[in-house]
């Protein structure tokens, strides 16, 4: 059905052009003296707000000790299938962490997949996935956007843990070897 | 109400509903019939009832009797008998059913008490569920969803027990996961007949353990890991590879011998990662032998065989394809792209036949078997077989380690049992009689032809592995390993049970199907379909045996065929589960 769109006769004052002239000057003169609403990146960075969902990342613990035990959670919850994780196994004779048992062989996420809905970091259980303020990530090739292991960890750093799970559970374990001998 | 029972049924009723099972049903399996699932964890179908866990607790009861007339005593409100009810609860595994008992599954008393064993459960059980192998098809998990509280009222430590015990060469047991049910040590005794496991301390520092000096080293250990209802045994060659619900479940059957035990393959992305069985009451019931559990390894194996070779020099699929046809007909010379094998100038040779040799196997499937033998009777010959005999253990390993004799005798690739040696065609070649020797799947020197034999003629090896035949043969054609493949095979039961391909063979090998229905083209014995639904229907019109069967309508559990005409052929196979040898079942 065809619709009549209704064209009004201009109006005095639009028809005298100046008074147009002078109220599109005067917008312009007040953006002039007004504060910028643009940033001039990449020199400068925006604040990144608490609860921003940048780049997926591992993070270790104040310990230094590698989080991720490769439970393969987030690699089942990922929506687009960005995550692919070989599990391995801890070798007994590493007696810092022999006691997790398990931890990733290889972990890997194409950022060419990912869609940063935060998934991982929901689903995990140790809290070693974290999607953290890096939004800015670039590459000239297909596998050069493919996170592994090592790129992974490098991007997450450390965070804060409270918990210490495994730490507990190796001491109570060491407590009741004590007792039993 | 239903129908009066038969004399060997009971009716019982189970929340409202009444159901007739044959006497000796415990009610968790008559249950199971009504879809009512009761939780339990000791329990297990198969093996003795210990009823240690409590978690199958239910309620229970029988119609009040009336002294004077013993008739039961109605309701005259409902129009039912007034139920007597037990005031404790009773355990469902050790409760075997009798007429007239009125069961409670889902009353509040049932509900707290599994509320309460599984809280008893959870209290040392270790939060072990993201690194345990068993999370997904954990029973202790899924109850523990169902009956658990949510949040530990625990406050105490709890307890620690070593996490890697090594109780065989396949099996490793944590021993903080562990429930107690003793399912694995009933298994030992009951089903392996190897008593080797038993717990040891009290309370709640009862451990599984091996008895001193001893392993759980028999080729039934794995089942351990099956039927474990936690993450406790687990096997050392599945621990933490793959998470279960990433891997896809092909029904399967075990190739290692004549016994045909029914499995499961559960594979990922074209890789398999384990084998466990699947439950055929009538063949292995939910068992299998730990040694057919490690043969999906030949998929991934450094020796396998991947592209076609001509005089020992790869080359394309066809031009390997033309060199058999050529060798078939007795044509001689260098082999060319455009020769072929239908026309009448590529026949001139003929005819050749008589001068080729044609070995089958045991190991194909019915279809591979049903090709062969239109290859043979292409070449006017018939086929060899060469026979696979081992120790049976009584158990799922047979004495015939060839899974697909029997197959051989339905499709008539061969009407009297094979030797383990080809004497016959060794004779024939030292007399010069065989020119070309077409080898499915067997290796020659293993059966008893000599170096010196196999490089008078010219052999054809179709085959998955590198071997001592298929670096003295003259063209080798790649074939898929039976996990790559989907087919039939007779067991020594004359069951024929159908199997489905897991994972997608290597790239540029063709199906056996294919390779065999082109060689039969070649030796001029017409086209014949490789795919499978259409070469059924090929079977059935030529196979007496098989007249009426489809693959697709083949039951899981498989088809039993009538043995009577093989009936007097002296099988090597001595006894094991469900099976009996005819002359043992005779006498």
């Amino acid at each position: 059905m065809p619709y009549v769109v209704e064209r009004k006769p201009l109006t005095l004052s639009e028809r005298l052009y100046f008074p147009q002239i002078l109220a599109g000057m005067r917008v312009t003169l007040k953006h002039l003296f007004a504060p910028n609403v643009t940033m001039e990146y990449p020199e400068q960075r925006p604040a990144i707000p608490v609860g921003y969902r940048g780049v997926p990342t591992l993070v270790k613990d104040p310990h230094g000790r590698e989080k991720c035990v490769s439970c393969q959670l987030c690699e089942f919850v990922c929506p687009p299938k960005a995550i692919r994780i070989t599990p391995g196994e801890i070798p007994a004779d590493q007696a810092d962490r022999a006691h997790v048992e398990k931890a990733p062989k290889e972990f890997e996420i194409d950022m060419l997949r990912c869609i940063y809905c935060g998934l991982c970091q929901e689903v995990c259980p140790e809290e070693a996935i974290f999607l953290q303020n890096q939004y800015s990530l670039t590459g000239y090739t297909r596998a050069e956007m493919v996170n592994d292991k090592a790129r992974l960890y490098e991007l997450g750093g450390t965070l804060p843990d409270r918990h210490f799970k495994w730490d507990k559970k190796k001491s109570a374990a060491e407590a009741r070897g004590h007792a039993a001998h | 109400m239903i129908a009066p029972p038969k004399p060997d049924l009971v009716t019982v009723n189970i929340d409202g509903q009444d159901i007739a099972v044959p006497k000796g049903t415990n009610v968790i399996e008559a249950a199971r019939q009504l879809g009512i699932e009761i939780p339990h964890y000791c329990y297990h179908p198969k093996l003795t009832v210990s009823g240690n866990c409590r978690m199958c607790l239910i309620e229970m009861g029988t119609p009040i009797m009336d002294p004077a007339t013993r008739a039961p005593i109605m309701d005259a409100a409902t129009g039912r008998p007034k139920i007597n009810w037990i005031p404790r609860p009773q355990i469902g595994c050790a409760t075997n059913v009798s007429p007239g008992l009125h069961v409670r599954t889902d009353s509040p008393l049932a509900r707290e008490c599994r509320e309460g064993v599984t809280e008893f459960l959870l209290i040392n059980h270790p939060l072990d569920c993201p690194i345990c192998d068993q999370a997904g098809e954990c029973k202790l998990q899924e109850h523990s969803t169902a009956y658990g509280r949510g949040y530990s009222r625990f406050v105490e430590q709890k307890n620690v027990k070593p996490k890697r015990t090594v109780l065989g060469p396949r099996v490793t047991l944590d021993d903080e996961r562990c429930i107690l049910c003793s399912r694995c040590v009933r298994f030992s005794k009951e089903v392996a007949k190897d008593d080797v496991l038993g717990f040891v301390d009290r309370g709640s520092y009862s451990t599984l353990t091996c008895y001193p000096g001893k392993q759980l080293k028999n080729n039934y250990s794995l089942n351990t890991v099956d039927i474990c209802p936690v993450g406790a045994l687990t096997s050392t060659d599945f621990r933490f590879k793959m998470r279960v619900w990433f891997l896809k479940q092909t029904p399967g059957i075990d190739p290692e011998s004549s016994v045909g035990a029914n499995t499961e393959i559960w594979s990922r992305e074209g890789a398999i990662y384990r084998i466990t069985p699947r439950q055929n009451d009538a063949v292995n019931d939910t068992w299998m032998a730990d040694s057919g559990r490690a043969l999906y390894k030949q998929v991934k194996a450094a020796d396998r065989l991947l592209a076609p070779s001509l005089d020992g020099a790869t080359t394309a699929n066809e031009m390997a394809l033309k060199a058999v046809a050529n060798l078939l007909v007795g044509r001689t010379g260098p082999v060319r792209r455009d020769d072929d094998a239908a026309s009448p100038a590529h026949r001139a040779g003929a005819p050749y036949q008589g001068s080729v040799a044609l070995v089958g196997s045991g190991r194909s499937s019915v279809e591979e078997q049903f090709l062969t033998k239109k290859l043979a009777d292409a070449l006017k010959t018939s086929a060899h077989l060469v026979s696979r005999v081992g120790p049976g253990d009584r158990i799922l390993v047979s004495a015939d380690r060839n899974p697909n004799v029997r197959g051989a005798l339905v499709t008539g690739l061969i009407s009297k049992l094979p030797a383990q040696q080809l004497t016959s065609l060794a004779a024939d070649i030292d007399a010069g009689k065989v020119k070309t020797v077409v080898s499915v799947g067997e290796d020659l020197t293993a059966a008893g032809l000599s170096a010196a034999q196999l490089a008078k003629v010219s052999v054809v090896y179709l085959g998955t592995h590198r071997n001592a035949t298929s670096d003295a043969a003259k063209v080798v054609i790649p074939t898929l390993t039976v996990f790559e493949k989907s087919g039939t095979f007779v067991n020594q039961q004359f069951r024929l049970q159908k199997f489905a391909k897991a994972v997608p063979g290597p790239a540029g090998v063709n199906d056996d199907l294919i390779t065999l229905a082109e060689l039969v083209a070649a030796a001029g014995g017409g086209i014949i379909p490789f795919e499978l639904g259409a070469l059924w229907a090929a079977i059935a019109a030529e196979v007496k045996p098989l007249a009426l069967v489809t693959y697709a309508s083949l039951p899981a559990t498989g088809l039993l065929l009538d043995a009577t005409p093989w009936a007097a052929l002296p099988f090597c196979e001595g006894e094991t589960l469900h099976f009996k040898p005819a002359a043992a079942a005779n006498a």
